[in-house]
């Protein structure tokens, strides 16, 4: 076991760069597990705690900076984030317990990529911007881009995330909800996780809509197509219908030690229908 | 003032408050290694053999196989069945085959690593079903460890003339006791070739006996003590036994101290689990709702070995038939073997599961006669005068009348059951709602001839210093022992609580009071240091006329009585002769005396996400004598939640005959978000022979939730399930099947 | 060199960077008071504070510490003087087997200095990282509740 422990953005990317094999640590509610079950014995890890600046939260022209090291506890107490994304508050929320919220951070989560990650279904509807920083170059992904798959991103060797920003939407949304459904009511991984934003116009038209599930594929996912049917129609019970019917187009749902696939499927058309219909 | 019946301050609490309290894993023991387990991956197979490979340095390790057992190769409890190292075959996936010593503990892990087991595949039944069709023989020539049955009367006639008569099949599930600290143990064998076990146990006498045979040693040679102990629930009365043997098997052969200490995932995975069970139930009543025939059919499954479970099934059998009055009762149980790790004692032992049958099934046969659950149960409770199943006459002390009507009156259960039912016709309602009965009773102490058996004794000591010293191998495992009985004695002498202290639970300084199980402390090893109190006392006034009311008198009058050591007296339990129970034919008085609870679950089911969340709990429970409400009302609350887990959440999930959600981030207990609030009631029916009246306590809560919840959710969903635990998952999919 | 204070002591650590806080404290510095349940982060019995915050002792790498300050069920009482919060505990039957108890008292005791809500639904919040599998929680709530100055409502009714 080698942990290399950068002073600076400069410093960790170098050492990065030079150790493409490390695994970067930060709050280490994740990573740590794997140490504690063996499983990272011999290997290097870059300990990213000493890069101070990368915990904080800022006010922007635009909306919000998160730090990639801010913590779920900073975020979900941050005064203009309550006050402007309240779904990435509520889902932050129900991150673990109280001394995993106090740990654990949004980068280290993003990074981390598991599909059941709690905040990203938030993130997803605020179309939150990950930033990521390399020894030689700055990226900008949309939070539904940057993952590959189970446990994995489109991080590059050598490649950190360095923020997230969140843009606060011209209008405030008619109608927004967060729900996750985990194995209990709390300290759960979840099931099955809801976040959503709805814009209505005149006669209950949709104007705009944006709708995400986590755990039932192997990355977050926006509902693309259920969110196209659904805008510029009037917002009935029947649009509803004909939308969830596109649901299985956008979502994979699987059988496992936590739950079953018909059991997500169908819960997930009902956290939608419930949304939208303002129940 | 007196001590019994006051929330007398938990005598070994400040210590635990503090961090000041050593739990096995604290004891710094000087020297000593770590011990590992080899153990086997597959159910059931001949092993060829076991290799340690190149690549580890083999030489600064200690390794231990079936062949470096001096003695007898088993796990002695009831039978001789278990091995301590599986030798020629293993029978169930995780069975320990060697033991490695390390000094350092992640290099002890390490080694595991290059251990290699050669197989010969064997067929293996991995459930109740595959067992008895005999998909692989284990036990016999039926795969049965052992059966039971219960005649009285002619049930097959009597179902004939019944008015409405059920068959259901109701099945429970394994359940983790998931006691917050693994299981531990630390061995050395001292220079006069003692041999010395602390840890984190229930039962020190039941490791003495289980040395012997492997060890040869007399009882004398065997030293046990209990480190401070952070939870049992039954999970470390028999399992104990082996890490035991395995540490003692290192320290052997290390010439040093060995400590092992499992940590979260080899403990889910290997240790005793609550026995899983299928319950063919058929009941009959008559036209006034009266019970008139019950056919039972119990199967348990054992897993590989026999453990404990012909106990267990006795008393799952004992139960069966709930607290009510029934002419013709006809039960039969079977425990089967199966090549899983062998399952064993928890807390309830067989009671919670034949019982969540019992009540549930008034569920249908309210449906069926379509006379509510409540008015069935009344019509049929057990009062004073009533005969069990056994033909036990319950002569005193019965309670269960008045537990039933504190919590339906505390619960308003009628007026619930009714908005229950508008709010549930509701159409844009968010949630369905239900409130749920049941009742129960539980024997207290060892079952029919038990506690005849064990022949326990407890002491009591005057010492030179002028304290009471209790003796007793009555082990602490946070139930509130230490203080129950110190308050016992306290009230006998006619002392304050705080003169009372208790010897170290050290089987060279204290006799076997038998084991720390089946709710008998208070009970049993109360009543015999309440009886050694009295004479005490009776031998203090002999010599100093008037008793010492101060410490300083008491200390002079140790001085004189005490001078050459202290004064003890002891007490044995002696057979009550009118209290018979035939163990043949299982007719007679099954257990002294009974506890009884009444309890109510209000609940609510997302008409979303089919989660159901507990609103409330409403209990009352006849408990004989609250010799420490608080404690009681603890006790309560903490079996009622470990048996809503059991109900809603906890869920082992087997696959090829092994435990694979063996963390605590996948088998879910409930934290306390998921804790309803709960209204205690604390019955107080007299048991003669208990000391104050006190009866059993800690098993009753764990019988009674299940079957509630279930009530509740037929109310809220209009489904039945038979099945639990009831998962959002069962509901959805239950309500698909509907449509 | 890790340099940090345990318990308002200053404290130094030149052993492994990746030996856990959890460890450092037991076997280093003869902590025992924090215990280990799951080494997952699930069971919070290994509960501590950093800079006044409570997290899972089992999960953080000495080597993440330089600078904090640990603060560990040692610093609140002793047996003979219990800090209030431990007395509550002890009143109110908040303890059984106690092996969950210095967690759930870390936790409480931050709760407590940020001035929490008195209400069950709070508490029961704050604590939700500490699973207990004695008591069904409630007597842990009344015990916080006291510390707060309120006075549970619940206790035994004796028939």
């Amino acid at each position: 076991m080698k942990v290399l422990t950068p002073r600076d953005e400069r410093d960790a990317l170098r050492l990065y760069r030079r150790n493409p094999d490390a695994f970067p640590l930060a709050g280490g509610t994740d990573l740590m597990v794997l140490w504690n079950a063996g499983l990272l014995n011999k290997k290097t890890i870059l300990d990213l705690s000493g890069l101070r600046d990368w915990s904080r939260i800022r006010e922007t022209p635009k909306g919000v900076w998160i730090g990639a090291l801010a913590t779920h506890a900073e975020i979900r107490t941050h005064p203009a984030i309550r006050e402007r994304f309240p779904l990435l508050v509520d889902s932050c929320r129900t991150v673990g317990g109280r001394q995993i919220q106090n740990r654990g951070t949004l980068g280290g989560n993003i990074a981390n990529a598991s599909p059941a990650g709690d905040t990203f279904p938030a993130l997803a509807v605020y179309a939150a911007l990950v930033h990521t920083v390399s020894d030689n170059d700055r990226r900008v992904m949309p939070i539904d881009e940057i993952f590959a798959g189970v446990k994995k991103t489109h991080l590059k060797a050598g490649e950190l995330i360095e923020g997230v920003e969140l843009q606060t939407p011209p209008n405030p949304p008619s109608r927004w909800r967060f729900r996750k459904v985990g194995t209990r009511a709390a300290q759960a991984i979840s099931k099955t996780v809801f976040a959503g934003q709805l814009w209505l116009g005149k006669d209950k038209v949709v104007d705009d809509v944006k709708l995400a599930l986590g755990s039932v594929a192997p990355t977050v996912k926006r509902l693309r197509h259920v969110e196209t049917h659904l805008t510029g129609r009037a917002l009935d019970g029947k649009t509803i219908e004909s939308a969830l019917r596109l649901l299985p187009g956008d979502i994979h749902p699987i059988d496992d030690i936590r739950s079953t696939r018909e059991y997500r499927l169908q819960v997930s058309r009902n956290l939608i229908r419930s949304f939208l219909m303002g129940r | 003032m007196p001590a019994v019946g006051q929330d007398k301050l938990r005598k070994e609490g400040p210590k635990k408050l503090t961090g000041a309290a050593l739990y096995v894993d604290d004891i710094p023991v000087k020297g000593a290694w770590h011990g590992v387990t080899v153990r086997s991956t597959v159910p059931h197979a001949r092993i060829k053999d076991i290799r340690f490979l190149k690549g580890f340095p083999w030489k600064q390790a200690v390794v231990v196989t079936a062949a470096d057992i001096p003695g007898i190769n088993c796990v002695r409890l009831i039978e001789d069945d278990q091995p301590l190292l599986a030798d020629a075959i293993t029978r169930h996936v995780h069975e320990p085959v060697a033991l490695i010593a390390h000094p350092d503990r992640s290099a002890a892990y390490e080694s595991l690593k290059f251990v290699e087991i050669e197989y010969e595949a064997l067929p293996a039944a991995l459930t109740i079903e595959e067992s008895l069709r005999k998909k692989a023989i284990l036990r016999g020539s039926d795969n049965v460890f052992k059966q039971f049955r219960i005649k009285k009367g002619d049930a097959a006639k009597a179902m004939k003339k019944a008015w409405k008569t059920v068959d259901t099949v109701f099945r429970v599930p394994h359940q983790e006791q998931a006691y917050i600290e693994p299981q531990g143990m630390v061995s050395w064998f001292e220079k006069d070739g003692t041999l010395v076990l602390l840890g984190s146990l229930q039962c020190p006498y039941y490791i003495v006996k289980a040395m012997q045979p492997i060890f040869g040693l007399p009882e004398e040679k065997i030293r046990v003590v209990q480190a401070v102990t952070g939870g049992g629930f039954g999970g470390k009365e028999e399992y104990p036994n082996m890490i035991a043997g395995h540490a003692a098997l290192l320290a052997r052969k290390a010439k040093r101290p060995i400590k092992m200490i499992y940590d979260r995932h080899e403990d889910m995975a290997v240790t005793t689990k609550r026995h899983p069970a299928v319950v063919r139930h058929r009941a009959g009543i008559d036209r006034k709702g009266k019970l008139v025939a019950l056919d039972i059919d119990v199967v348990m499954d054992a897993g590989a070995y026999l453990t404990l479970s012909p106990v267990v099934l006795s008393r799952g059998v004992l139960h069966a038939s709930g607290p009510y009055t029934c002419a013709d009762v006809d039960i039969r149980a079977r425990c089967v073997a199966t090549n899983t790790p062998p399952n064993g004692a928890y807390r309830g032992f067989g009671a919670p599961q034949t019982l969540f049958a019992a009540e549930l099934q008034w569920e249908n046969l309210s449906e069926a006669s379509k006379i509510d659950s409540l008015t069935l149960r009344e019509r049929n409770l057990v009062k004073i005068g009533s005969e069990l199943s056994t033909g036990q006459i319950l002569k005193e002390s019965v309670g269960l009348k008045k537990c039933l009507e504190v919590v339906v009156k505390r619960s308003a259960y009628a007026k619930r059951r009714k908005e229950h039912a508008l709010w549930n016709k509701k159409k844009t309602a968010p949630t369905w709602r239900g409130i749920g009965l049941a009742a129960v009773h539980h024997g207290s102490g060892f079952t029919g001839n038990g506690e005849v058996f064990l022949k326990s004794r407890a002491s009591l000591s005057l010492t030179k210093r002028g304290r009471f010293r209790i003796e007793a191998a009555a082990s602490e495992i946070g139930q509130g022992s230490m203080s129950t009985l110190s308050q016992i004695v306290a009230d006998a002498l006619g002392v304050p609580y705080e003169w009372i202290d208790l010897e170290v639970n050290d089987t060279r300084r204290v006799p076997d009071s038998g084991p720390t199980v089946a709710s008998r402390t208070c009970m049993v090893v109360g009543g015999l240091l309440h009886a050694a109190a009295r004479d005490l006392k009776a031998a203090i006034l002999a010599k100093t006329k008037k008793f010492p009311k101060t410490e300083t008198e008491l200390q002079a009058a140790a001085k004189a009585l005490a001078a050459k050591g202290p004064l003890r007296f002891t007490r044995r339990f002696e057979k009550n002769t009118d209290i018979e129970f035939d163990d043949k034919t299982y007719r007679g008085d099954a257990y002294g005396s009974y506890g009884y609870a009444a309890l109510a679950v209000d609940l609510e089911v997302d008409r979303t996400t089919y989660e159901v969340s507990v609103k409330k709990v409403w209990t009352a429970q006849d408990i004989g004598k609250a010799i420490n409400p608080k404690i009681v009302e603890g006790q309560i609350m903490g079996g009622t939640l470990q048996a809503l887990g059991w109900a809603l959440l906890e869920k082992p999930v087997y696959k090829n005959g092994a435990m694979i959600n063996n963390q605590l981030t996948n088998y879910i207990i409930p934290t306390a978000m998921d804790a309803p609030a709960m209204d205690v009631v604390l019955v107080e029916e007299p048991y003669s022979r208990g000391p104050f009246g006190a009866k059993g306590v800690g098993e009753m809560p764990m019988d009674i939730p299940a079957p509630a919840v279930c009530a509740a959710i037929r109310q809220a969903t209009g489904l039945l399930f038979p099945e639990i635990p009831v998962t959002p998952e069962s509901i959805a999919e239950a309500l698909r099947r509907k449509k | 060199m890790i340099r940090f204070t345990v318990n308002a002591k200053t404290r130094t650590f030149s052993g492994p960077p990746f030996k856990r806080l959890i460890d450092v404290l037991r076997e280093d510095f003869g902590l025992t008071g924090t215990k280990e349940g799951c080494s997952e982060g699930e069971c919070g019995a290994c509960s501590v504070l950093i800079d006044g915050k409570p997290v899972n002792s089992c999960l953080i790498p000495v080597c993440q510490i330089n600078g904090a300050k640990i603060e560990t069920v040692e610093s609140l009482g002793v047996p003979e003087k219990l800090h209030p919060l431990q007395d509550s505990f002890l009143r109110e039957g908040g303890t059984q087997c106690g092996i969950c108890t210095p967690g759930m008292l870390m936790s409480a005791v931050a709760y407590l200095r940020a001035g929490g809500d008195a209400s069950p639904e709070a508490i029961r919040e704050q604590l939700a990282g500490n699973l207990c599998r004695c008591t069904g929680y409630q007597q842990i709530v009344d015990s916080v509740a006291r510390a707060l100055g309120t006075k549970p409502k619940t206790g035994s009714k004796a028939k």
